[in-house]
């Protein structure tokens, strides 16, 4: 593991970290696993015994629709919530144990906008990388750089009441990248954008893939599954239907990732 | 809980704060000033002296005292509030290294950092009014510290378990109220049935200002045994915010 190396010269030379090639790659890890994971809330089982691991540097996707669990899920990957029964861990650490030392090492874009109304754009990055402990001049730094690699360079001394939609999008994920996280996790990171802004963003993550962050997302878009994920989670009620790589499952159900899921579970994603 | 993480929200608020500050700056002044000129001044002019002092000179350590838990309560009521459901800014800091513990620390330094800040502004308008006769008024500082802790510490917990953001109006009506009122702040306590008097000694803002009045005339022995009352009550009351707070937000 590289921590702590930014390469923040430019955002075109930006990395998160150096990128791993050819004999140097570290062999796959699994870098989350949960075991038999049960969430129950408000009188619900939300997620019901489900078991996954995921590698380092992979992009995993939890596919389906409102109300499956996918959110759930990456909560308690996030050490938002705590299992009711079950467990998960992370960088091989228990969630419930030190919640903080894993925090340190992910990024999370949430589905809605959390950013900090009080606060300008960069005001929004330099916080946020206070609570990682990031020192002020590194934190600038860095802050420039994001803001360059999302393209909300000349928004810095903006408010956040005034950004469009999509530029909020795109801090939140520049925010989610401050402590240069190993795992970035996503929830329906291009709900509620216009082709163009979901366009941008799927460009950034195909960016953060190629330099080895894994990603974790969760989506109700087809499109966005087979464009990012190397493999992908489908979720219903709660439960995992089945885990694959996109291609895969096109391949043994035919079609699109649409049919697959209709074929699999009965239901359209649109339900 | 980590003292540092705790601080991280603390410098959170001063940052929104001192952004603030210049245009709400001059509020803080103005409040207290307007209740020592329409009390102090236009009551005082009918009401003869309480305990040897004029009227004014004996409501302006308990404005100090009240407008200093005030706004720690109106930080940790309506503020952390907000902070916690419309803004989200909770949701946002709880993914960071900062856990609930941490945040919650942090709000309720925060709250008695507000207190602080109002305290001291307050009794330099007094001062100003020339109602202050001992230097000994500095030592009021971390005794408006603890008052405020403890009000950041009960409006944390009415936080915790209110449905809604208009249910603070029950805190503001049914407690704050009756305090500002009984807590001897604009008569002596001793010209009431003696069971107000009784009630007031297990309330916060009645001890803070017995320290407030004692500091401002210089005579601190008076002070001693509201000061241990106030430090034991920050103690008692601390677990409960955390608890509470855990149960509202970690489901």
């Amino acid at each position: 593991m590289n921590r702590g190396v930014f390469r923040v010269e430019s955002a075109e030379g930006w990395a998160l970290r150096p990128a791993l090639g050819g004999k140097d790659r570290e062999p796959a890890v699994d870098i989350v696993v949960a075991r038999k994971l049960i969430k129950d809330y408000n009188g619900l089982r939300a997620v019901d015994s489900v078991d996954f691991s995921i590698s380092r540097g992979e992009c995993f996707g939890f596919l389906g629709p409102n109300g499956a669990g996918k959110t759930t899920v990456l909560r308690m990957i996030s050490c938002f919530m705590p299992p009711t029964a079950g467990s998960v861990s992370v960088f091989g650490l228990e969630t419930a144990g030190r919640p903080s030392e894993i925090k340190s090492r992910i990024g999370v874009m949430p589905q809605d906008n959390n950013l900090d109304p009080d606060l300008s754009v960069i005001e929004n990055l330099i916080v946020y990388g206070r609570y990682f402990d990031i020192r002020k001049k590194d934190s600038l730094r860095l802050a420039r750089v994001l803001l360059e690699f999302v393209e909300l360079q000349d928004k810095a001394a903006v408010q956040i009441d005034q950004l469009s939609g999509g530029m909020k999008h795109r801090l939140l994920l520049a925010r989610s990248l401050m402590n240069n996280p190993e795992i970035l996790i996503l929830d329906e990171p291009t709900t509620g954008l216009d082709p163009h802004s979901r366009r941008a963003v799927w460009d950034k993550l195909n960016h953060l893939k190629k330099k080895d962050t894994t990603l974790l997302l969760t989506t109700h878009y087809m499109e966005e599954a087979e464009k990012l994920c190397d493999r992908v989670a489908i979720m219903d009620s709660g439960k995992i239907v089945t885990i694959d790589s996109p291609s895969h499952l096109m391949e043994l159900h035919g079609g699109n990732l649409e049919d697959v899921y209709l074929k699999l579970t009965g239901r359209s994603l649109a339900d | 809980m980590r003292i540092k993480r705790a601080f991280r929200v603390w410098q959170r608020h001063w940052l929104v704060y001192t952004k603030l500050y210049k245009t709400s700056f001059a509020l803080n002044f103005a409040e207290p000033a307007l209740y020592l000129v329409a009390m102090g001044l236009g009551l005082g002019s009918f009401v003869k002296d309480i305990h040897g002092q004029p009227y004014i000179k004996y409501i302006a350590p308990g404005i100090v005292a009240s407008s200093s838990v005030f706004a720690a309560v109106y930080e940790c009521t309506y503020g952390t509030y907000i902070r916690m459901t419309f803004q989200k800014t909770f949701d946002a800091i709880l993914v960071t290294p900062v856990n609930l513990d941490d945040l919650i620390a942090g709000e309720l330094i925060w709250g008695a950092t507000k207190s602080v800040i109002f305290g001291i502004t307050i009794a330099i308008v007094i001062a100003l009014f020339g109602l202050v006769e001992s230097p000994l008024i500095i030592l009021v500082i971390p005794c408006i510290f603890l008052g405020g802790l403890i009000f950041a510490e009960l409006s944390i917990i009415f936080c915790a378990i209110v449905p809604g953001i208009d249910s603070f109006s029950y805190f503001y009506t049914l407690f704050m109220t009756p305090l500002f009122l009984f807590s001897g702040i604009f008569f002596p306590l001793d010209s009431m049935p003696r069971l107000v008097a009784d009630l007031a000694f297990f309330t916060p803002l009645y001890h803070l200002v017995i320290v407030c009045r004692a500091f401002t005339s210089g005579s601190v022995m008076n002070a001693l045994g509201s000061i241990v009352w106030l430090s034991v009550v920050v103690v008692v009351l601390a677990p409960f915010p955390f608890k509470l707070m855990r149960k509202r937000i970690i489901v």
